[in-house]
């Protein structure tokens, strides 16, 4: 057992090093990097971020997993953990491309045709284009092949009528993927086509989210008789559910692990020392002492997690089933600390003014922005679901709209 | 990145389980919670003809030369059975003691004895109820002589040698004792887990010596970390084995209908349980990373891993009753089996409460 990179890792470590040490400037130690959650909408943010995914383009950094012949460098998934721990060390914008590069990119290789390939993967790649994943609706969040927005075939176009919900970025995205239902007759998996939709064409209609937090990082996105042409169909008309999938099977792989810029364990230990209760630090408190091991057990038990998935990736081999429960520890984990590190700062916990609060507020941020990591990409509900059925095989949930035509299927309000 | 066991390792692991599997049915267990008996000799004789007594004492002292990684291994599938034999209170604390801290003579003299099970050895520190006791209480270690009672003392009624914490002068002091000499007497308790036995032993003016030329609290600390971390991978073993029984059974019972594994009551419930148990194993792993490579990062890692799989084992064991319903609550079905040891082995060697306090004494520093 060690930690230590394999010969030909620390090569491309080596490698990816020098390339960044060239091209971007390296953070101070302890220095803080901006929440993500509030700056990722910012024009001048996307303005850099786009600069920077050109620049890593042009020298071959971007997508490096993705195959050479879409412009990627067919780097392996240990490779792609090297080059992400590496770049966190720079002061680089934050990637706002995660959902195409990450999502859409691989699922456009696996389902699209050649002119689809053609056309989009290089602007995704070079982030000239942003994309976005028209899938969650009002009526579909955890049972998304519930989805409603429907797609009526007419000549050589499709008319798309209906709402989605929980796009990340629609409002600066060029391009988005939508899963429709194109047969309310068939049964609830078997209706559905997907498509790559021009998120300006006429009829789209995107209205931003406030979110508890005051960041507005989603939409609602209308549509109104929008006109998609039959060739932006990705696989065969009410077979989207397979395109689906692979879109979410590689959401797993493309989110999780970042903290997106909230307060750490360190952060959480240098409070507990730091602030005082009645003339001593906090940390002298036994309940305190008991609940931050508590939480210092699981943070690290989900960090040598990682290792243990690391491992597997640096064999060459498929993680274990210890990847998946990273999301679900980790989300409820980080709203506890939030919670935890305002209770040890008693009234002032309540602060989030920039220049009176601890960490400049970040805990209170922490506080109401850990909310939604338990529910999106998969609610803790839905992820103990998958770790019932999936890790342990036990039957899946009871489903009385399997076997029904779509439309038969009841709804409620 | 290589934070796993290698495929040697593996494999070794994999002749402990067959091993256990032939020799060990719970029934086994069951035999020693049910009778006089208070551990299976011919798994213990298995044990130490195995190799896995001796395993981290090096071959010219008796034993099997393997290291820690490996022990880890054997102690994962020694829990994974309920293993009815005193085998953390021999490997991991008392042979550990000497390795540690024993003169060259007593290394010579005890090693090859304890890992060759001709020796049960045992570790006695608590006295009274309440938390380790860091000034050694009461019993007193005066010209080579010893007397107080050390109460309770895992296997202390079938061990014939102990590592007694004492007192010397006022400091804590850590000798080595024969327990089959007239100046010590012993009974067996009655306890939460008799395939486990505890006992009282009284020391009366019985011949002792230090170990090693004279040891402090620091080095019972030392000990008690690195005895943490192979008992956390004894109770992984035990949690897992509870998780996949109560798995199993719940797949086979059907209620309304289908199998109560089917309602998301039971899946979310296990689901949970499954989380908390890889969050050991993860604590577990780094702990025997740094045991193996006697790194400065122990007393954090060993903390760690002891709170977590304790907590793990107990919350694994005590759903295990609750998911079988009725019948997990008769003595004819194997769930105590399993809840008993878990609590066993969570007071045994400081509970979570004190660990957590550990933690944070090695990460605040």
């Amino acid at each position: 057992m060690d930690f230590n990179d394999t010969p030909e890792e620390a090569k491309f470590r080596a490698e990816a090093r020098s390339w960044l040490e060239k091209n971007a400037k390296r953070l101070d130690s302890g220095e803080q990097v901006e929440s993500v959650t509030l700056t990722r909408s910012r024009p001048e943010t996307i303005k850099e971020a786009k600069a920077w995914q050109a620049q890593k383009a042009d020298a071959g950094w971007a997508c490096i997993t993705w195959p050479k012949e879409y412009g990627g460098r067919g780097a392996t998934p240990i490779q792609k953990v090297i080059w992400d721990q590496e770049e966190k060390k720079y002061r680089t914008p934050p990637t706002i491309f995660t959902i195409g590069q990450g999502m859409l990119g691989p699922t456009i290789m696996v389902h699209g045709n050649d002119e689809q390939k053609d056309r989009y993967l290089k602007p995704m790649l070079r982030g000239d284009e942003i994309w976005c994943q028209l899938f969650s609706e009002p009526g579909a969040g955890s049972d998304l092949a519930g989805l409603r927005t429907s797609a009526v075939r007419d000549g050589d176009d499709w008319v798309i009528n209906g709402q989605k919900i929980w796009t990340s970025g629609a409002h600066y995205c060029d391009f988005g993927m939508i899963v429709t239902r194109t047969d309310p007759g068939a049964r609830k998996h078997e209706g559905i086509t997907y498509f790559i939709i021009d998120m300006r064409s006429p009829g789209v209609d995107i209205r931003p989210i406030k979110q508890i937090n005051g960041a507005t990082n989603f939409s609602e996105v209308f549509f109104s008789d929008v006109r998609v042409p039959d060739r932006n169909r990705v696989g065969a008309v009410n077979e989207g559910w397979k395109g689906a999938i692979t879109t979410l099977m590689n959401e797993r792989s493309a989110l999780g692990g970042g903290s997106g810029g909230l307060p750490e364990l360190d952060d959480l230990l240098g409070l507990v020392k730091q602030v005082e209760w009645n003339g001593q630090p906090a940390l002298a408190d036994p309940s305190v002492r008991q609940q931050l091991a508590r939480l210092y057990i699981r943070f690290k038990g989900l960090e040598y997690a990682r290792y243990r998935t690391l491992t597997a990736l640096s064999r060459g081999v498929t993680p274990g089933p210890e990847s998946s429960i990273g999301k679900l520890v980790g989300a409820a984990l980080r709203q506890e600390m939030a919670t935890f590190a305002m209770s040890i700062l008693g009234a002032s916990g309540a602060l989030i003014d920039a220049d009176v609060a601890a960490m400049g507020g970040a805990w209170t941020q922490s506080y109401l922005s850990t909310p939604g990591m338990r529910i999106a990409g998969g609610t803790d509900e839905i992820l103990r679901n998958i770790v019932a059925e999936r890790v342990l095989r036990l039957p899946p949930d009871v489903r009385q709209d399997k076997d029904v035509p779509f439309k038969d299927i009841p709804t409620g309000r | 990145m290589n934070f796993d066991f290698s495929e040697d390792q593996k494999l070794l692991q994999k002749t402990v389980n067959e091993h256990l599997r032939d020799h060990a049915p719970l029934t086994v267990a069951r035999q020693v919670l049910e009778s006089e008996a208070r551990y299976s000799e011919s798994l213990w004789q298995g044990a130490a003809e195995m190799g896995w007594l001796g395993a981290a004492v090096p071959e010219a002292l008796g034993g099997s030369g393997f290291g820690y990684l490996e022990l880890a291994l054997i102690a994962y599938e020694i829990g994974a059975a309920l293993t009815p034999i005193p085998f953390s209170s021999s490997v991991y604390l008392a042979t550990e003691a000497v390795m540690l801290g024993g003169t060259a003579g007593q290394k010579q003299r005890l090693l090859p004895a304890l890992a060759s099970g001709q020796l049960i050895g045992t570790f006695a520190l608590m006295e009274r109820p309440g938390r380790f006791a860091t000034d050694g209480a009461a019993t007193e270690f005066v010209n080579g002589r010893l007397t107080g009672t050390k109460v309770p003392v895992c296997d202390g009624d079938i061990a014939n040698v102990a590592i007694v914490v004492a007192r010397r002068e006022g400091d804590v002091a850590v000798v080595v004792a024969d327990l089959n000499q007239p100046g010590v007497t012993r009974r067996a308790l009655d306890s939460v887990d008799p395939s486990r036995g505890l006992a009282q032993v009284h020391f009366e003016d019985a011949k002792a010596e230090l170990l090693g030329d004279g040891l402090g609290w620091g080095f019972v600390e030392n000990l008690l970390d690195r005895a943490a971390v192979l008992m956390a991978f004894e109770q992984l073993g035990g949690a897992e084995r509870a998780l996949e029984m109560t798995r199993n059974f719940c797949m086979g019972r059907y209620a309304f209908g289908r199998p109560v594994a089917s309602f998301q009551a039971i899946k979310h419930r296990l689901a949970d349980i499954y989380v908390e148990i890889e969050l050991a194993r993860s604590n577990a792993y780094y702990g025997a990373w740094a045991l193996s490579m006697n790194s400065d990062k122990l007393p954090a890692a060993a903390a760690g891993a002891r709170a977590s799989a304790s907590d793990a084992f107990e919350l694994a064991a005590t759903e295990m009753i609750q998911l079988h319903g009725g019948v997990g609550f008769t003595w004819e079905f194997d769930c105590h089996l399993f809840y008993r040891r878990a609590k066993h082995l969570a007071l045994a060697l400081g509970t979570s409460n004190e660990w957590r306090d550990r933690l944070v004494k090695a990460i605040a520093a």
